[in-house]
């Protein structure tokens, strides 16, 4: 088996010059500073894809539990669309297809393109959950903030959406996670993220197995990290007495 | 116990990379050999759909293991293919999975560490392709633009060498494989495609529309590229170099070359159109295994 070569993450990209500090200056860029400039794109990615995804997860959630059947249809529609279609076939539709029929979408940077497309996809995904959550309520508590006279969208914001919500924390959880690990489809619209940094950096410095493993780390720590937080929001969020606390 | 079992479990697998040194004894026993190949290296090494591989090198390999086959008296050799990819082919070499690896492998000092390679069959030239309306004729104007180039490949470094020389400034843009970066230049995502100038002559000739694009400018590096064997093994190295030789020499090498990469080929008959470079007569002229470094120094 071939030794480790950590070191390898102080070279400089350019002339593979070792660093001493292992941090390039000036205009010096070592794989170490590439790495984190990988990560940091990984995350803006999972991030922002993750706020459009509960923006428009939660939207379409809620309005296909709604009286109304035109609402209900345009939720329903937009959840089995982007739920049937694969990731990756995604991603290049909005960059390669949607540009191409729509001009004024070639202006837009290939990341505002890929964060939508991982956003909707997701928000098929989190509309599912929160409609699961709202329909897990008791029929008897939208019937009785309407009795007391509170108007529908009322009814939603102080009765039903502070239960649901709580109830849908974990499957939430895991939807988070999912995203950081799906991020990865953004290299093939070439954004540098932590997928393109392993393959690219391994075949230019020959040292495949140790570039994967620190990206394998960075993948565990940004996941894990979202898993504790949520842990920390459930916990802080959490209502005695209630369905979903101890 | 356990922690033991699974130690144990671990080293056997490791050292299963270093169980097969004799190729040729391998070969002989096993009556097959397994061929590395690429799924789109361009006129070297390609598929044809179907479990079906062609190219330069697939076919000077072949001609390598007949030789092969004739030189260790078998009455028949089986020659298994194995798609392989830039991350994986030399762990696959390493392990004993392919035998030979007939793709478009740079030989560097950083690879000879791994693996071992024939003589150079091939010299490469890095260069640049661009739209043939952009009006860039030079690396120097790609100041401010977008240059696009296949991940996993080498050609970005010579070209952030030259960056820093020449105090010019880009964007790199990171397609997934040749045929994606080549769809970056064409729609306009990137202003120039920064490749080996038979895979950016090949992505021309398969366009829609040829004229369209133009490979200029200096060149960027030049790469040796050769057929990849096991380290240390002396014997199969010398069948495959005397084999290979021996094509130089009476140049049945040069027709090869003619055959793929200037005459029309499958699938679609098309010509790659780049007849050999001064610097691969002069490889098979003088056969040679020198790494990359030896032909940077000049």
């Amino acid at each position: 088996m071939a030794s480790w070569d950590w070191q390898v993450f102080c070279k400089e990209t350019t002339s593979g010059e070792q660093v001493a500090s292992c941090f390039g200056k000036g205009g010096d860029i070592t794989y170490l500073n590439w790495l984190f400039s990988a990560w940091g794109w990984t995350l803006s990615v999972a991030v922002l894809a993750l706020v459009v995804a509960l923006a428009v997860g939660s939207l379409m959630g809620i309005l296909r539990t709604t009286p109304d059947k035109r609402l209900v249809f345009i939720g329903n529609a937009w959840t089995e669309l982007f739920r049937n279609i694969p990731l990756l076939v995604q991603v290049f539709l909005w960059y390669h297809v949607l540009p191409a029929l729509f001009k004024p979408l070639q202006a837009f940077p290939s990341f505002v393109l890929v964060v939508f497309a991982l956003g909707f996809f997701t928000s098929a995904r989190i509309s599912e959950q929160v409609k699961a959550g709202i329909q897990a309520l008791p029929r008897g508590q939208r019937y009785a903030g309407l009795a007391m006279g509170l108007t529908l969208p009322q009814t939603y914001r102080y009765v039903l959406l502070p239960m649901a919500f709580r109830i849908v924390i974990p499957p939430l959880t895991s939807e988070s996670m999912n995203i950081i690990k799906n991020s990865s489809v953004a290299f093939a619209v070439s954004i540098a993220e932590l997928t393109m940094f392993a393959m690219q950096a391994g075949e230019e410095t020959s040292r495949n197995v140790e570039m994967y493993l620190a990206v394998t780390g960075l993948y565990f720590i940004s996941a894990f990290t979202i898993n504790r937080l949520a842990l920390v929001i459930e916990d802080r969020v959490r209502v005695p007495g209630m369905i979903g606390s101890k | 116990m356990k922690k033991s079992f699974v130690a144990l479990a671990i080293l056997s697998l490791l050292s299963m990379g270093a169980a097969q040194a004799d190729t040729l004894a391998k070969i002989k026993a096993a009556k097959s050999a397994t061929m590395g190949v690429r799924e789109s290296s361009g006129a070297l090494s390609f598929t044809l759909g179907d479990g079906k591989y062609a190219g330069f090198h697939v076919e000077v390999c072949q001609k390598v293991l007949a030789d092969v086959q004739k030189k260790l008296g078998l009455p028949s050799l089986e020659v298994k293919y194995q798609a392989v990819t830039s991350q994986n082919r030399i762990p696959l070499v390493q392990n004993g999975t392919v035998d030979i690896e007939c793709g478009s492998t740079t030989n560097n000092a950083a690879r000879q560490k791994d693996v071992s390679f024939a003589v150079t069959t091939y010299v490469e030239e890095v260069r640049i392709a661009v739209k043939a309306n952009s009006g860039i004729t030079s690396i120097n104007q790609l100041n401010g633009k977008n240059v696009a180039t296949t991940t996993g490949t080498t050609s970005v470094q010579h070209l952030r060498k030259h960056e820093r020389a020449a105090g010019v400034d880009f964007k790199e843009v990171f397609g997934k494989d040749h045929a994606d970066s080549f769809l970056l230049l064409d729609t306009g995502r990137a202003d120039a495609f920064v490749m080996d100038g038979q895979i950016l002559a090949g992505n021309i000739a398969k366009a829609k529309n040829p004229a369209d694009f133009r490979i200029v400018g200096e060149v960027l590096s030049v790469e040796p590229i050769a057929i990849m064997i096991r380290k240390d093994d002396a014997a199969f190295k010398t069948a495959v170099d005397d084999s290979i030789k021996a094509m130089m020499k009476s140049g049945d090498l040069a027709k090869l070359y003619d055959k793929w990469f200037v005459q029309p080929i499958p699938p679609a008959n098309t010509r790659v159109g780049l007849p050999a470079s001064d610097a691969t007569k002069a490889a098979w002229a003088t056969p040679n295994d020198k790494p990359l470094e030896d032909y940077a120094k000049k």
